[in-house]
């Protein structure tokens, strides 16, 4: 089913025979993945499915009860924690609560990754947030806090910090759930600046379809516990699979019809 | 009968098996917090910070409370004292009280109550909001970052509270037996100097860094293994729930090691 090779692109992220019970419940049953290098790979299914479990597996917050979780050819699931930090230093995260830490000001929040992790004088870390914080639209919010600031801002502050340290692989937790029509387009238009200017490898859990997929290489859909194909965004909406049929359906075929239009008919 | 039985035992060894887990992970999380005390790199600033909440910022409730603490001494052991027509003793009594017992244990209590319930809170709603997994993604290590101050600062802090908190202490009681209840001052002091050997001050002090360490290391780890209490560390009443106990476990530990430090010490 999954039709990317490891032959012609180099694997930044792969999941193999991922197996994850939570209280008795399966709610991984066999996950395997595959993310090549520069490419985007949005994971779609419906709510409860275990997407963002997926994604913790990746981030190594989670350890899988059987399987591999590999990044750049390391298993993160046997990795000792040393080697886990080693892994996380090419990450940036946006989580889909964002994660700020709600103490400090914005400008601490996205100087944070550059004081711990770097050994720059405190000038250029004040630059480079400044520069980040441009890019995101938003200049002069540095002094705010992030309660004071509304949510599509927060994700921006959230992307600025996840983008601090050129990472090679970033990856975002539902980006747009609880924005606007407008917020989420500005969010869209900011990943694809970034990511054409850093060039990092995505990995978006999203329910946001059929947008998401404009901005996709690949499309995975997680039911029944396990990964229904990996498939561009063309195939997939072709795809003979039935549950990614009925997936492609429901959210994209007659999106919304109130119950007086169906009186109506 | 058979069956109630059988789910009575499973019940008792959930429960072991789960205190016997929270338990190790406790020790291993003390383990792991102490080596990075010691371990490069080390960072002044954070450490500054968190003296400055732990510390300064109790001294005025540790004023008050020892002050108080030693003028009641003075009135009850008064009382008591004349009895035997002792009032002479009344500083040594007062003096050794406080620099044994009260004193760090007191003092102990107070910054539990002030600071420690403020670290569980803290830590809990971090770890509670993601943002502790969003310092391990950031390869930051949460131990370091923000336990390993708040240790430093808590067994730094708790020997100088305490001795804060004898100091006041023994004036709040020469207050009340010089001023109210009419004990001469000279022989107030002079029988707090000849009964007062370095033991005494000795014994406190350990107490007070034992202590110490106790108060920050049961409050961090309670909101740093907050998603694993057993009564549900979910949302706002799990944050406030685990604050409470991690508020009585430590008292109560402060309490039950004051008793095994004393039986070793005296």
């Amino acid at each position: 089913m999954t039709e990317i090779n490891s032959d012609d692109c180099q694997v930044v992220v792969e999941l193999v025979g991922v197996e994850k019970h939570f209280a008795g419940q399966k709610v991984l049953s066999g996950v395997n993945l595959r993310v090549c290098e520069g490419t985007t790979t949005v994971i779609v299914g419906g709510s409860g499915e275990g997407k963002s479990v997926i994604l913790k597996h990746m981030l190594g917050l989670v350890k899988p009860d059987a399987g591999r979780v590999e990044i750049f050819g390391r298993d993160i699931a046997t990795a000792t924690a040393r080697e886990l930090n080693d892994v996380r230093r090419d990450f940036g995260v946006l989580f889909q609560n964002v994660a700020l830490f709600d103490s400090m000001t914005i400008f601490d929040n996205v100087a944070l990754p550059l004081r711990e992790r770097t050994h720059d004088r405190p000038q250029q870390i004040a630059a480079r947030v400044d520069e980040l914080l441009q890019m995101m639209d938003l200049p002069g919010v540095g002094a705010k806090y992030p309660a004071q600031l509304s949510g599509g801002m927060q994700k921006r502050v959230g992307l600025a910090r996840a983008l601090a340290l050129n990472p090679k692989i970033v990856f975002f937790d539902e980006p747009t759930t609880g924005l606007d029509v407008h917020k989420s387009n500005e969010i869209y238009r900011l990943f694809h600046h970034t990511q054409a200017r850093v060039g990092y490898t995505a990995v978006i859990v999203s329910h946001d379809v059929p947008k998401i997929f404009k901005l996709s290489d690949h499309v995975a859909l997680l039911s029944e516990g396990v990964i229904q194909g990996q498939l561009t965004p063309e195939e997939f909406q072709r795809s003979e699979n039935p549950l990614i049929r009925e997936f492609v359906e429901t959210t994209m075929g007659p999106i919304y019809s109130s119950e007086r239009e169906e009186a109506a008919l | 009968m058979k069956l109630y039985m059988l789910f009575l035992l499973g019940k008792i060894g959930d429960y072991t098996l789960y205190y016997l887990e929270h338990a190790g992970r406790m020790n291993v999380f003390l383990g792991q917090c102490l080596w990075r005390i010691l371990t490069p790199p080390y960072r002044i600033f954070p450490v500054i910070q968190q003296i400055n909440f732990i510390g300064a910022r109790s001294i005025f409730v540790i004023f008050f409370t020892g002050g108080f603490t030693g003028m009641v001494l003075a009135l009850q052991g008064y009382y008591t004292l004349r009895k035997f027509g002792s009032e002479g003793l009344l500083g040594s009594a007062v003096a050794l009280s406080l620099l044994r017992e009260l004193g760090p244990v007191m003092a102990a209590l107070m910054v539990i109550g002030r600071a420690g319930s403020a670290m569980t809170a803290e830590i809990g709603i971090m770890r509670n909001t993601e943002q502790i997994d969003a310092l391990e993604c950031m390869a930051v290590d949460p131990l370091r970052y923000i336990m390993v101050p708040k240790f430093i600062a808590a067994i730094l802090s708790m020997p100088l509270l305490t001795a804060i908190f004898d100091v006041v202490g023994i004036f709040g009681g020469y207050l009340v037996g010089g001023f109210m209840l009419g004990v001469n001052g000279g022989t107030y002091f002079q029988g707090m100097y000849q009964s007062v050997v370095w033991n005494d001050v000795e014994m406190g002090l350990i107490k007070s860094l034992v202590f110490g360490l106790l108060i920050v290391w049961i409050s961090t780890a309670k909101g740093y293994f907050l998603h694993w209490e057993r009564s549900g560390g979910f949302g706002a009443e799990g944050v406030s729930r685990t604050t409470t106990s991690s508020v009585v476990l430590a008292s109560v530990t402060v309490l039950v090691w004051d008793y095994l430090l004393s039986a070793i010490m005296l």
